[in-house]
């Protein structure tokens, strides 16, 4: 008894050791690309920056009207200006980056989430499930990911939750789609073969050995799907679908700037490369875990 | 070959069949009934029952489904505007050539810029050739098509007034959707088009063919491009989806009277014909090209066209 309790602790180390290697070779890898550590401290400068936007200016700041105060160029006292109804756009920038960044990860998290879930069902068990799942990814990727979400927005109203939903659904049939072909590969290997004759159960092998080496292309996918949330979510917000207003988003803050493009230019230069900002960091990040995590690719 | 698209053609059937069935769902949640749309307020109860009833609204979710579809495939009857009271199906041909223009515009500007500059940067790596063209690129992929729309027209059209702010109606109207849509598309496709030829030069044949002696003009156009351009042409197609949706924005931007105006309208006044017709336009356009993507690519790629035209047909 003793011997065997000493044996598994003595594996679950090497487990947790060979892990923790795993991941340091893996930001070895990651740290060596210095475009995607740039995407990688941008994003967390943004990060800090949306979370502190109370303590920079207080949310009021950025919904509260100021006729007295609209369409000022930047200056020291409002750094990148002020809007029709007089709200400094920095604060808008600031509290908006909290909207669109929230939505950008949650919906990338639970497409990715959902989309693991079909994914791994219709590449494991095949045959009927597989086909069943797969002709339903197929309806909803034919449909357009912005037009679904509109129709989703109608539907249900607009609000952020909605949104959220919307968004997350459109994007579900891609992530399903990567995982099917990575789990395909791996179901094949005699390593699956070797756990089912070991009487292992299905839940198990997908949990312990098809997810973790099917990991890599998710989470690559789910990086890079965080920018186009994002630009997804602007441009809702830009049809008037998206976030209400006077909640700030960084699309609707353009949105909202589009009628003073003749006096006011400048207004949406900030709100705008706020979000190149953030979705080329994401992009650099995903190209940068790409090839840390998966070495043969690297060119 | 004539059997590959004869079942390309067939499977599109149900993929069309399956989105209408989606929409129609989604837009059932649509709260309000279309009586009360078309009579607004000021009408009794009783009205709005009759007519409800007249337009069959009070019968169950699936019958009313498939009575749509009945008519909208065999009478080609989509309903009629609960806003203009005018028949949907002449508004949305009406409006499709507009949006089709648009996106094709679009891809082809991407293909024609994005294609052989990504190729360039390929043969040319790290040279200023190839980082400058993929620096920007990486920047225009990252930004909101009608933001680049908004500079553009702050540019060409309020401060230059070289062309319109929007409309379409002459050519110059086309100009700044045709870029505010394709630059994105542009830095995605030489994005793409470079990592695809990188890889391509990197193979033994290559290898072979330089070895030979073959021109270096001749590697590259000859025997790297023929091949590296295969994946290219997959993303084209897939692109094809997010280009219709971008236009959706982009008609918004310049008050284009395409299906993409025509359906965001149709939401914001919860007309659920029009967004009805107008998806399904809109699905079954990205389904054709989707399809003539396919083909093309049976066409060029002979693994394809070998595994259909030999002994199994």
């Amino acid at each position: 008894m003793a011997t065997e309790k000493m044996q598994k602790h003595e594996t679950q180390t090497a487990i947790t050791m060979k892990k923790q290697s795993q991941l340091k070779e893996i930001w070895r890898r990651y740290k060596k690309n210095r475009l995607a550590m740039i995407g990688l401290i941008s994003m967390l400068v943004l990060i800090v920056l949306v979370l502190a936007a109370d303590l920079i200016e207080p949310y009021e700041v950025c919904i509260t009207m100021n006729l007295r105060e609209k369409l000022l160029p930047p200056s020291a006292e409002h750094l990148f200006g002020t809007d029709g109804y007089g709200r400094d756009i920095l604060a808008r920038c600031l509290h908006g980056g909290r909207v669109s960044l929230f939505i950008g990860f949650t919906c990338s998290i639970v497409s990715m989430f959902f989309g693991a879930i079909f994914g791994m069902i219709a590449g494991y068990y095949g045959d009927p499930l597989d086909n069943i799942i797969m002709r339903i990814m197929d309806v909803l990727s034919a449909i357009p990911n912005i037009l679904l979400a509109l129709a989703i927005v109608a539907a249900l109203g607009s609000s952020i939750f909605n949104l959220i939903m919307a968004l997350t659904i459109s994007h579900i049939p891609g992530f399903a789609r990567v995982v099917r072909s990575s789990v395909l590969g791996i179901t094949g290997q005699e390593y699956i073969e070797a756990a089912r004759a070991g009487g292992t159960g299905d839940a198990r092998i997908l949990r312990k050995h098809i997810l973790p080496n099917a990991l890599g292309p998710l989470i690559v996918q789910t990086t890079m799907s965080v920018s186009s949330m994002i630009l997804a979510a602007a441009s809702m917000s830009f049809l008037g679908l998206g976030v209400n207003p006077p909640q700030p988003e960084w699309g609707s803050i353009i949105s909202e700037a589009r009628e003073f493009l003749r006096t006011n230019p400048t207004m949406i230069l900030f709100p705008g490369i706020c979000i190149i900002l953030a979705s080329l960091s994401m992009n650099l990040i995903g190209d940068g875990l790409r090839d840390a995590l998966d070495p043969r690719l690297k060119s | 070959m004539y059997r590959y698209v004869i079942k390309r053609l067939l499977l599109m059937i149900p993929v069309v069949l399956g989105v209408s069935f989606v929409i129609f769902s989604i837009l059932a949640m649509v709260p309000g009934d279309p009586a009360s749309m078309i009579l607004g307020a000021g009408v009794t109860q009783e009205e709005v029952d009759q007519l409800n009833h007249e337009l069959g609204y009070d019968r169950p979710f699936l019958v009313r489904y498939f009575s749509y579809l009945y008519d909208a495939i065999f009478h080609f009857d989509f309903g009629t505007s609960y806003a203009t009271r005018q028949e949907v199906f002449p508004e949305v041909m009406a409006k499709a050539p507009i949006s089709f223009a648009i996106a094709m515009n679009a891809i082809i500007f991407a293909g024609v810029v994005g294609i052989p500059i990504g190729v360039l940067s390929a043969v040319k790596q790290y040279s200023l050739l190839d980082t400058i063209p993929t620096f920007i690129a990486l920047f225009l992929a990252a930004a909101p098509a009608f933001w680049v729309g908004m500079l553009l027209m702050i540019l060409f059209s309020l401060k230059l007034g070289w062309l319109p702010t929007g409309g379409v109606e002459t050519w110059k109207g086309y100009v700044l959707p045709m870029l505010a849509l394709g630059l994105m598309y542009a830095a995605q496709q030489l994005r793409f088009t470079r990592s695809s030829m990188l890889e391509t030069i990197r193979q033994d044949y290559i290898r072979t063919a330089r070895a030979k002696g073959a021109a270096e003009r001749t590697v590259i156009w000859k025997h790297a491009m023929k091949n590296a351009l295969m994946p290219v042409i997959t993303i084209i197609g897939v692109n094809f989806g997010g280009l219709l949706g971008g236009a959706i924005v982009t008609e918004t931007l310049f008050s284009i009277p395409g299906l993409g105006t025509y359906i965001v309208n149709g939401i914001k006044q919860k007309d659920v014909p029009v967004v009805m017709a107008g998806t399904m336009c809109l699905a079954v356009m990205f389904a054709g090209i989707m399809l003539c993507v396919d083909l093309l690519y049976a066409f060029v790629d002979p693994r394809i066209k070998a595994k259909y035209s030999g002994r199994r047909g």
